[in-house]
């Protein structure tokens, strides 16, 4: 049915001059009212693709094939003609909404300036037009807000503003080039409702492009998965998740880490995806593919993608068949042996001062962590969830003594450590040690792998005594790196390979305790099994305690003994994983969990999704009485007036902070 | 190479500025160049064979004069910018590192030194401590304290927030091991280009204070001091005053363009760093 397809793209090739194929040979078609998921890891070549869909490549690009738009070649358009397409038939949603919306124009006028400019909408009639516009991505008071500034609308607003600006119109292709990414959970499941609504509405044909597999088996209708500038697999949503014919589609759903359920341990697919500059010859994926490794076929030849007859393809020799074996069970109750307390956090708060600007007086405080109680016991990992802007990294921090505390108290093997002075934190230091999230910053760019590792030794005199270079050279081997890696400059490094070496540097001296910020945030799917392996068996031959800060909630299913979820500041619940994960009764868990997209498509309508109401408000401004009150679907009058107390929850190991708590759905009594 | 061709003004400045340094530095001990030796026989005479650049008004040779002036502006610029320097960066330093009061005073201070025009500070100084090259040096140098403390203050508040430094607090380096070890090694290339660019601030200004006569006392050369005789004959010997005054200018105009080419060069550089520090995921 190729003829009634709203985008028709064959045989597309993008080369940049020194960069490599980024795009090798590409096929899709995308019919009206359809949802097409195409995904990939960093590099994958997945929105090169869409860049050259709407024409907006760099010049300098190469680009073969061709590309068919209604009755129009992308390829061979003049700009002019590229223009008006980009007006009347083609959305862009990009990924970040900061820098997509012009901060000095208000937003009115932003949602509505392309279909003026194109003269589809009379400049008398914008203003009340782009009301409509954000009237329709549910941005409550339209009228008032279209006077605003994008500086004035939280980050998932923004998004609805995008959609709303790349949907307005009779427009007949949208392409969204991971458009969640850079939201928290919450907000994601209110900007994919927004789309799926404005979806139905217009009827457009959709390009989802994403790195998110439960994004795609939530949204998707058909799939196409890219590896090294090509699909190596397409085919309906429901095949390529219990289907899936092609290794690396298989790989990446086992090396997922899953919400609804606990592997022992994660199946990474090993190595890493190749630069486009340094292709592999024969199959692409052959050097990590356990099947392709040692075939002399797959060395020679890569294989061209070829239908299975179900609307399906695969680009492999050797298909897999058959379904995808089931997920275990989860085993409740699986209780870890304790230690004992190695950390003790008691009413921690860290408030930051807002100073007024002429005089520099206090004026307010952000109550970044307002009273936040943990313990940690050694060798096992607590997970510390919440969503941006919660005060997870700040408490993280506080507690590393890397910020200083307002009141409560930090005690690490019984000491008190609050608000050491930095010489004295030293002796502590050498027993915590701390992992941050981003490995591209973290990591001093002057200076070796090898002596970043050591450094941490060469501040505490250490080097000589604990072996110098061979004990060094032991620590790359521990993390998974070649030794010979030690003199290459951190810049020489890939994402997960630079996260190995933070983790490394961490591990020098032999500490107790490792907090980890979001170690695994900023790194592609199957990099992030490889790592979260990698912590788990540290941590049996260590014996290291783990504080695990992250915002998704599966990979601290996976590897946490105990989950503390934050919000605003404070812990609001508190449990072993299991029994928080199966039944919690926070109504902000419940509510977080249930909107994270999982990766089966059969789970789409399982439950009624509970979407939150807003965005986290600012913790310069706390709401009164219990802080989620204003967002919660069970908040009464006793919510905005009372602090709920931090308290045992009767009948299970959890600790609430709750009126209300109680089961998601009340068993009737 | 690559570089030199990617950057031909650059290269040709480097080449004059070796020209000149090699003249003022080698020329003297191989060739037979007094600049003090007086021929009252051959007074302000134009270009010949036996004097490349003609006689001054005492008949000493321009060019000797010219050659022995480079030594004392080249001398004079490289002392005063050793001194911004040793003053200027540690200043900054600390302000950015530490912020908080420390900030407020140091760079208040500088804020003060910044306000006095460089050249009436300068000629303020010397009227006091008396004209010698080290005068000149001391109060060229004094006036470049400020552009190294806030280029140095500048670098060093964008660093600090960066992960690698909090991970050297997290390791449990010292404040004086985060500052000189981890956060001034990755400072240095604009400051770098400020050694350039204030080493030509400093030539112009020492040949602007020997211009107003208060530079470095006769009859030692200097360059502003020649353009200052050189102008009262410019009627006889145009050539007096204009070969210093062009060899001034080309010194000045070599130095300005490879700091600028410096420049853009180490940005290019420290952006393609920070591209990979954005890299996305």
């Amino acid at each position: 049915m190729p003829d009634d397809a709203v985008l028709s793209v064959r045989g597309l090739e993008v080369a940049f001059p020194g960069g490599g194929q980024a795009v090798r040979g590409v096929d899709f078609d995308v019919h009206a009212g359809e949802v097409l998921g195409i995904v990939g890891e960093s590099g994958s070549g997945k929105s090169v693709t869409a860049l050259a869909i709407t024409g907006l490549l760099d010049p300098s690009a190469r680009v073969r094939g061709s590309i068919r738009l209604g009755g129009l070649e992308v390829t061979a358009a003049d700009r002019e003609t590229l223009r008006r397409m980009r007006g009347r038939d083609v959305g862009t949603i990009f990924q970040d909404p900061t820098t997509t919306l012009n901060p000095v124009l208000p937003i009115g006028r932003q949602v509505i300036e392309g279909q003026v400019a194109h003269g589809l909408v009379a400049a008398g009639a914008a203003s009340a037009k782009a009301a409509a516009l954000l009237q329709e991505v549910d941005i409550p008071d339209p009228v008032a807000r279209a006077g605003q500034y994008p500086h004035q609308f939280s980050g998932g607003m923004r998004q609805r503003v995008v959609i709303a600006m790349a949907m307005a119109g009779q427009k007949r292709l949208i392409i969204a080039d991971e458009p969640t990414t850079a939201l928290d959970v919450t907000v994601q499941a209110q900007v994919l409702a927004v789309l799926a609504e404005r979806r139905r509405q217009t009827g457009a044909a959709v390009i989802l492009i994403t790195h998110d597999l439960g994004v795609v088996a939530e949204v998707a209708d058909r799939v196409a998965v890219m590896y090294a500038g090509r699909i190596v697999e397409s085919g309906p949503v429901e095949a390529i998740f219990h289907r899936p014919r092609h290794p690396y589609t298989a790989g990446l759903l086992r090396s997922l880490p899953r919400l609804d359920t606990v592997a022992a341990r994660l199946l990474p697919i090993e190595g890493q995806p190749p630069e486009a500059a340094r292709l592999p010859t024969g199959c692409t994926f052959r050097p990590r593919c356990a099947i392709g490794r040692d075939q002399t076929l797959c060395a020679t030849t890569d294989p061209a993608l070829r239908e299975d007859g179900q609307a399906s393809a695969a680009a492999c020799h050797f298909p897999l068949t058959g379904l995808l074996p089931p997920l275990p069970r989860p085993d409740a109750g699986a209780a870890t042996t304790k230690g004992e307390d190695l950390l003790v956090v008691e009413d921690l708060r860290v408030h930051f001062a807002i100073r007024s600007r002429l005089l520099r007086r206090t004026i307010g405080w952000v109550r970044a962590v307002d009273g936040v109680n943990l313990t940690i016991r050694a060798g096992e990992t607590l997970g510390l969830v919440g969503e941006s802007g919660c005060g997870k990294t700040t408490t993280g921090r506080a507690i590393m003594g890397l910020l200083a505390v307002r009141s409560g108290c930090v005690r690490f093997g019984g000491e008190d450590i609050t608000n050491m002075r930095r010489a004295e934190l030293r002796r502590i230091r050498r027993q915590m040690q701390y992992v941050f999230q981003d490995p591209f910053a973290s990591l001093n760019p002057i200076r070796t792998a090898g002596e970043i590792v050591a450094e941490p030794l060469r501040i505490h005199g250490l080097y000589e005594e604990i072996g110098g270079a061979a004990y060094v050279a032991g620590l790359f081997e521990r993390v998974g790196l070649s030794p010979d890696m030690m003199r290459r400059m951190p810049r020489q490094f890939s994402g997960g390979q630079k996260q190995r070496i933070g983790i490394a540097r961490a591990l020098a001296l032999q500490p107790k305790l490792l907090i980890l910020d979001e170690p695994v945030a900023a790194l592609d799917v199957s990099i992030q099994a490889q790592i979260v392996n990698l912590l788990q068996d540290l941590q049996q031959q260590l014996g290291l305690a783990y504080l695990f800060i992250a915002h998704d909630l599966s990979v601290v299913r996976h590897i946490c003994d105990r989950v503390a979820v934050m919000y605003l500041g404070r812990i609001v619940e508190q449990s072993n994983r299991d029994v928080l994960y199966e039944n919690p009764v926070h109504p902000y868990t419940q509510s977080l969990l249930s909107a994270v997209p999982l990766p089966d498509p059969d789970l789409r309508d399982r439950t009624r999704r509970i979407v939150l109401r807003g965005e986290i408000p600012s913790p310069a401004r706390l709401p009164s009485g219990c802080t989620f009150h204003p967002r919660c679907f069970r908040a009464d009058a006793i919510c905005a007036a009372e602090v709920p107390e931090f308290t045992c929850y009767p009948g299970l190991p959890t600790l609430c902070a709750c009126h209300h708590a109680g089961p998601t759905r009340p068993e009737p009594a | 190479m690559r570089l030199a061709l990617k950057h031909p003004g650059a290269a040709l400045g480097i080449a004059f500025l070796a020209v000149v340094l090699l003249a003022s530095f080698v020329a003297p001990l191989i060739l037979p160049l007094d600049p003090l030796a007086q021929d009252f026989t051959a007074t302000l005479d134009p270009p010949s064979a036996a004097h490349w650049f003609g006689t001054d008004e005492l008949g000493r040779d321009i060019l000797a004069r010219v050659i022995a002036g480079a030594r004392t502006s080249l001398t004079t610029a490289a002392g005063a910018v050793l001194i911004a320097g040793c003053i200027g960066v540690p200043i900054g330093l600390v302000a950015g590192f530490f912020g908080g009061w420390r900030d407020a005073v140091l760079m208040r201070l500088v804020d003060v030194l910044l306000a006095l025009p460089g050249i009436l500070f300068a000629m303020a100084l010397i009227a006091v401590i008396g004209r010698s090259q080290m005068a000149a040096l001391v109060a060229v140098g004094i006036t470049g304290i400020p552009g190294f403390a806030r280029i140095t203050r500048a670098q060093v508040l964008a660093l600090r927030r960066l992960d690698f430094v909090l991970a050297v607090e997290a390791m449990g380096g010292s404040a004086s091991y985060s500052m000189f070890r981890t956060v001034l090694p990755n400072a240095w290339s604009p400051i770098l280009v400020q050694v350039v660019i204030l080493t030509s601030v400093a030539i112009l200004l020492e040949a602007a204070l020997a211009f107003l006569g208060v530079g470095i006392p006769p009859p030692a050369p200097s360059w502003g001091d020649m353009l200052r005789t050189g102008k009262q004959y410019l009627y006889e010997a145009p050539t007096y005053a204009v070969l210093p005054g062009l060899v001034l200018t080309l010194t000045i105009l070599s130095l300005d363009t490879i700091g600028r080419t410096l420049a853009r060069v180490l940005e290019d550089r420290q952006g393609a760093h920070l591209a990979t520090l954005d890299e996305p995921a």
